[in-house]
Order: structure tokens, then C-alpha cells, then sequence
């Protein structure tokens, strides 16, 4: 039987890869899947309280989370698709026009 | 009190003359020339129409021992103060506009002569209108207001008269100088009146019920409004301190020195006072006040006049001279024989101010006594004329100077003021002398040169006769009981409730005799030294009298000297570094913070995703630790 502390465990260890990418990383992909990551860890997190307390409500929000994170992947791709040609490139720190004193 | 619609066409008709005039000027400039002839029908018709009209007031008074009045509409009403705008053609007001409109209509004739084929001729001629307009408004103003409109009027006609030749940097300053001086006067003036408002409270503030009302006042505030008002004619008449500005208003042409500083403008304080008569006879303190500040006043004018060698500049210090007459005069009570005396004196002094002109003109504008000596023209009615004039304000016998002089002399005598007797004495004395002095020069003195016949035309001439007259014969209007007259003006302005002379017919002919021999006597002194006098060797304006006691320095070094370093101070020191540098000092601290702060906003994700990261990781901490988990 493994512990609900090892569940526990793994998904923490997804999300905070996945948190450690976001911040890391400078590819825009690997950014989204590390977004995926996370998102994914807090669904494993739900879904073993869950089981553990027998209690449906956590499933649903996975559920949730699962299909808002399909409606997400579409536009965050026709985002990153559109972003890569009006520069060419999918490094983020490219992508600054909006920040303070600087021309857009 | 008789209505009439008259009395305001005295004031409207040379303020439509210089609306005209100055509306054809400027047609005259943008669009095609408009000849001279225009503008001189205009602006000398004008003031005959004012003269014909206050003629024919006079007239009536005269058969009726009627006074006239006009109330033309309201103008301010607040609260308990009502200023009707309204005009009153009482015995004073009807007496001084009679000799302003008429000796102001002469001077509008010799200026056609004078301005000839000047190129401002028709804006002179709207200014002179307009000039003339203010100065009627403040003489039959039915209120103290309405009187403050003409007093500053005049105040602004002047300066613009003055600075006429604004090309010169010298005139322009000169008008300044003149706008200044006057408005530090004027500011006493307003105080003034207002002080009577609020002396007097709840009344109409129309001469007749101030008149009425005067009684109920207390006597602290009463002898701060004619303090504060007589400030004003310090101001507006040229006696110390604020008399800087006369002779530096002579930088103007010749008639505007002849129509504002000799016959009318300065002439506005001693009118006022004694239309305020009613103030000043019951406040006496002030009265001695205004008399020593007169006698101070003609001597030290007196004194500076002894050494001038500008022409116009030593008539305009015997203006001030003589306004100080007329200020002993209505201090010591003696209304009328002030009045008198600004009656005789807008003849003689017009005369010689014209006199001079004439001569400045054919001597291409010449004004240095010794040099207009060394080309001594041949002027045959200007010398006859000039040598009348000076005759007059030297006070010799039978011309009219002598007769209004010679009360105001006995007046000081009999009211026990000593001091002020021989002031004025004295300065009889030097008045004879540097008026002599400057005949002689300009006459008299041996010139080897040739004498050039110049002509003159009848414009300048004709005024010129015509004062002559006015300057021998108005003396007699007024010709005391001990010559066997009637005392006609004094009896005229009995509304004023002058004092009387009432002295022994003994005493008044020996003070009469005194008078004879210092004038005799000013002028054997001026004869003896200048009357051969050689005019190549001119006297300098040196030494403590012709620097004029150094009092324009001294203003210079304490008002306008220190206020430029108080103002410097302020601008350079309390401003830039103090007040700027507090206030741009703080907006420098926001502005560096708002840099740093916006240094966050990189665009960089990353940087924003680990913000966001530490950020929820602090509120988690925080929720872990306050609920206590």
C-alpha cells in the first residue's frame, strides 16, 4: 500500500518542476507544458484526498481543471503560433514590448 | 438744485472728440492719410462746445443763484453703498470748469501750431480730448467715486502725454515715473474715501448728504480720511514728497506741459480739498498740516528753480512752487483764495509754458536757457507775452498774480502762522528772481549775434494774446476791499464758507507793501547778475541746488534700490533655492522612487513568474502561521 504521504509527495514534486520551468525556462513551449505540469500536479493532489476521504468533490474540480486546461491549450497555442511570427523566435525574454520606457 | 441734461454733454462732448479723433487716427493709419484739418476741427471744437455750454450754465447761476444737478443712472449698488453716477453744477465746480474748458480750448488752438505736421497729430488730439473729458469728470463729479474716475483719468492721460514720443527711452521713463508716483497717491486717495464710508456709514455718498452727514463722524477717522486723501493730492499736485514727477513730466510736448502740469491736472488736489471743505474746516490739524506742507513745498521748488537751465523745467518747479501757495491757502481755510489762485495762475503759467514752446519750436527744440540766449530768435509776441507772464507770477503789481498772491500772503499773516508767512514771503523772493533770471537770459543779455525775425504762426499766437489778457485783467475779479473792490470771486464760492480776511486796512497795506519790496527785490537781484550776463558761458547745474537736493537719488537708493533687492532676494534666493528647491526636491523623491518601482516592470515573464511565486508563498506562510495549521 502506498502511503498517502508518497501521493503527497509526487505531486508536489510535479508542481515545483513545473514552477521551477516557468521560471527557469525561456522557451515559450516548454513554459506551457511546465504550466501543464502544475496543473497536473494539484489535479493528482485533489484526486488522492479524494480517494483518501471518500468524498466526490475534489473529482469534480479535477474534471474542471481538466477541460479548462483543453479550452486553455487552444488559445495558448494560436497565442505562442502568432507571437513566433511576429518575431521569428519562441525565447520569451524577446518579448518585452511591454514593459516600462520601452517602444513597442 | 435745478436738473438739467445739460451739465453731462460738458464731460461727453471732448469724449466724443477723442473717440473721433481716434477712430479717424486710426483710419489715418491703416487705410489712406486724413488731413490735419479734420482732426483740429475735431479736437479744438469739442472743448468750445464744453466751454459754450458751462458758459451758459454760468450765465443762469449768475441771474438765478441757481446750482444745477444730474443723475444719470445708478451705478453700483451694494448693500448700504449707492453710487449714482451723477454730476452737480454747484458755484465751485461751475467756477473751476469755466477756466479748465476755456483755458483748455486755448491750449488745443496753440497745439494745431505746435504739432504741425507731426506725425501722432491725430492721436495727440484724441489724447488731449480724452485729457480734457477726465478732467471735467473729476471737477463736476456729485461724488467722491465718480471724482476718483476723473482723478485717475487724468492720472492715465497724463502718462500716456507724457511718454507721447515713445521712441525716446527718457520719455517713457519720465511717464512711468509720473503713472508711479501718482498711483502711490492715488492709493491714499481710495483709502480715503473709504475711511469717509465707513466714518459716516449708512449714507449716500454724494457730496451734498456727506456735507450733511459730516457731524455725526468721529473726529479719529475724520482726520484719517483727510490725511489719506490728501495723500492723494500730494500726489496728483506735485508737493513733497511725491513732487518727482513734475519736472520729469516735462519730457512731453510743450502743450501738454502747458494744458496737465500748469493749468489743470496739478490743480485737481486744491480743487479737491476744497471740495472737500466741509472735512477739512473741521479738522484744522490737518489743514496746518496740508498749509506747512505747501509752504515746504514752493520753497524747496523755489530753491531748485534758482539754478535750472532747462526752460520748461524751471516753469514746471514754479508750478510747484506756486501749487504751494494754493496749499497754505486751503489749509489755513482761505478756500477761495486758493481757487483764486488757481484761477490767475492757469492763465499766466498756460501763458509762459506756450511762451516757451514757441521759442523750443523756432529754436529747433532748444531748451537750454544759455544756448536758446546764444540763437536768440526774434519773437516780438512771444517775448511781450512772456515778459506779461513772468511780471504776473512774480507777483508785481496790478497783473493778476499780485492780487491772488498777495491774499494768500495775508492769509498766513493774519492766522497767526508766522513760520509759514515768512516761507512764503521768501519764497516770493526767489520766485521773482529765477523768473528774472530767465527773462534776462533769454532777452536781455548782450548777444553779439545777429536777432533772426522768425515767424510764428497765428495759432500760437492768438492763445498766447488771449492769456495775456486773462493774465493781467483776471486779478481784478477778485480785488480786495482796500483797492476799492469787490471781492467777486470770493462772494461767488461763498458756499465754501471761507475764512475772511479781516485785518486792518493799515496792516493790509504795509503786508501789501512787504510784498511790493521782496518781489522788487528778487528782481533787482536777477537784474543786477544776469541782465549782462554772458550767455556763452552758461551756468552748469551743479552743486546741491542743482542737483536738486539729490532727492531723486535718495528715492532711487531707498525705494526703487531696495525694492529691486528685496524683489532679487525673492526671486533668487527665497524662490529658486528655498521655496523651488523644497518643492522640486520632493517631486525629485518621487520621481526616483517611481524609477526603482518601475524597474519591476521588466516584461520579463520569468521575472514576473517568480514575483508571483514568492508573493503566494508569503501569503501561504502568513495563512499557515495566523490560522495556526
Amino acid at each position: 500500500m502506498i502511503s498517502l504521504t508518497s501521493y503527497a509527495f509526487v505531486s508536489m514534486i510535479l508542481f515545483s518542476i513545473g514552477v521551477i520551468g516557468v521560471i527557469a525556462r525561456r522557451n515559450i513551449f516548454v513554459i506551457y507544458m511546465s504550466i501543464e505540469l502544475m496543473l497536473n500536479g494539484v489535479n493528482l493532489f485533489l484526486v488522492t484526498f479524494a480517494r483518501y476521504h471518500f468524498n466526490m468533490d475534489p473529482q469534480i474540480i479535477t474534471i474542471m481543471v481538466i477541460s479548462i486546461a483543453a479550452a486553455e491549450a487552444a488559445i495558448f497555442l494560436s497565442v505562442i503560433i502568432l507571437l513566433y511570427r511576429s518575431k521569428k523566435s519562441l525565447d520569451t525574454d524577446i518579448f518585452t514590448s511591454l514593459s516600462q520606457g520601452e517602444k513597442a | 438744485m435745478i436738473d438739467t441734461s445739460l451739465l453731462v454733454w460738458i464731460i461727453l462732448a471732448p469724449l466724443l472728440g477723442a473717440i473721433l479723433n481716434g477712430g479717424i487716427y486710426f483710419y489715418h493709419i491703416k487705410k489712406k492719410p486724413v488731413p490735419q484739418l479734420v482732426f483740429s476741427i475735431i479736437g479744438t471744437g469739442t472743448p468750445l462746445i464744453a466751454f459754450l455750454i458751462t458758459l451758459s450754465l454760468f450765465l443762469n447761476m449768475v441771474e438765478g443763484g441757481i446750482t444745477y444737478k444730474q443723475e444719470l443712472f445708478t451705478w453700483l449698488s451694494i448693500d448700504s453703498l449707492h453710487i449714482t453716477m451723477g454730476f452737480l453744477g454747484d458755484n465751485l465746480a461751475i467756477f473751476m470748469s469755466m477756466f479748465v474748458t476755456f483755458v483748455g480750448w486755448l491750449i488745443h488752438i496753440y497745439a494745431i501750431g505746435y504739432m504741425t505736421g507731426d506725425n501722432g497729430f491725430g492721436k495727440f488730439f484724441a489724447y488731449f480730448n480724452l485729457f480734457l473729458s477726465s478732467m471735467l469728470i473729476l471737477v463736476l463729479a456729485d461724488n467722491p467715486v465718480i471724482l476718483f474716475i476723473g482723478w485717475e483719468g487724468v492720472g492715465v492721460c497724463s502718462y500716456l502725454l507724457i511718454a507721447f514720443y515713445y521712441n525716446n527711452k527718457d520719455n517713457v521713463i519720465a511717464g512711468n515715473k509720473a503713472f508711479i508716483a501718482n498711483r502711490v497717491g492715488d492709493f491714499g486717495f481710495i483709502l480715503g474715501i473709504i475711511t469717509l464710508f465707513f466714518a459716516l456709514g449708512e449714507v449716500n455718498l454724494s457730496f451734498t448728504s456727506l456735507e450733511a452727514n459730516i457731524s455725526n463722524a468721529s473726529t479719529g477717522l475724520l482726520l484719517l480720511s483727510g490725511f489719506l486723501l490728501f495723500v492723494g493730492a500730494m500726489g496728483k499736485s506735485a508737493q513733497i514728497p511725491l513732487y518727482v514727477w513734475l519736472p520729469d513730466a516735462m519730457a512731453g510736448p510743450t502743450p501738454i506741459s502747458a494744458l496737465i502740469h500748469a493749468a489743470t491736472m496739478v490743480t485737481a488736489g486744491v480743487y479737491m480739498v476744497a471740495r472737500f471743505h466741509f472735512l477739512y474746516s473741521g479738522i484744522e490739524e490737518i489743514g496746518t498740516f496740508i498749509a506747512y506742507i505747501g509752504a515746504f513745498s514752493a520753497l524747496l521748488a523755489a530753491v531748485i528753480a534758482t539754478r535750472q537751465t532747462d526752460i520748461k523745467k524751471i516753469l514746471a518747479y514754479s508750478t510747484m512752487s506756486q501749487l504751494g501757495y494754493m496749499f497754505i491757502a486751503v489749509g489755513l481755510g482761505f478756500y477761495s483764495s486758493g481757487l483764486f489762485h488757481v484761477f490767475t495762475h492757469a492763465f499766466f503759467k498756460a501763458m509762459l509754458f506756450m511762451g516757451a514752446g514757441g521759442m523750443i519750436i523756432a529754436l529747433h527744440h532748444e531748451q537750454n536757457i544759455f544756448k536758446m540766449a546764444q540763437h536768440r530768435a526774434q519773437l516780438p509776441i512771444i517775448k511781450a507775452t512772456f515778459f506779461i507772464g513772468v511780471l504776473a507770477i512774480s507777483g508785481v503789481p496790478f497783473l493778476s498774480g499780485f492780487f491772488s498772491k498777495d491774499a494768500i500772503l495775508a492769509a498766513a499773516f493774519q492766522e497767526g502762522q508766522y513760520l509759514i508767512w515768512i516761507i512764503a514771503m521768501f519764497t516770493a523772493f526767489l520766485t521773482a528772481f529765477y523768473m528774472f533770471r530767465m527773462f534776462f537770459i533769454l532777452f536781455i543779455a548782450p548777444n553779439k549775434h545777429l536777432e533772426n525775425y522768425v515767424y510764428t504762426s497765428k495759432t500760437i499766437t492768438f492763445p498766447l494774446v488771449i492769456l495775456a489778457m486773462g493774465a493781467i485783467g483776471a486779478g481784478y475779479l477778485n480785488l480786495p476791499t482796500v483797492l476799492g473792490g469787490e471781492h467777486m470771486v470770493d462772494t461767488w464760492l461763498a458756499m465754501l464758507n471761507s475764512n475772511k480776511i479781516h485785518m486792518s486796512h493799515l496792516t493790509e497795506w504795509i503786508l501789501m507793501i512787504l510784498s511790493v519790496a521782496v518781489a522788487s527785490a528778487g528782481i533787482f537781484v536777477a537784474y543786477k547778475k544776469y541782465s549782462e550776463f554772458d550767455v556763452f558761458k552758461p551756468e552748469e547745474e551743479t552743486g546741491l541746488i542743482g542737483n536738486k537736493f539729490y532727492v531723486d537719488e535718495l528715492y532711487d537708493r531707498i525705494f526703487v534700490q531696495f525694492s529691486k533687492k528685496v524683489s532679487t532676494f525673492i526671486d533668487k534666493t527665497l524662490d529658486d533655492k528655498i521655496i523651488d528647491g523644497f518643492i522640486m526636491g520632493t517631486c525629485n523623491q518621487f520621481i526616483t522612487f517611481g524609477k526603482k518601482v518601475a524597474a519591476l516592470q521588466n516584461a520579463n515573464v520569468r521575472f514576473y513568474a517568480t514575483f508571483m511565486l514568492v508573493g503566494m508563498s508569503c501569503v501561504f506562510v502568513y495563512l499557515y502561521i495566523s490560522l495556526g495549521l
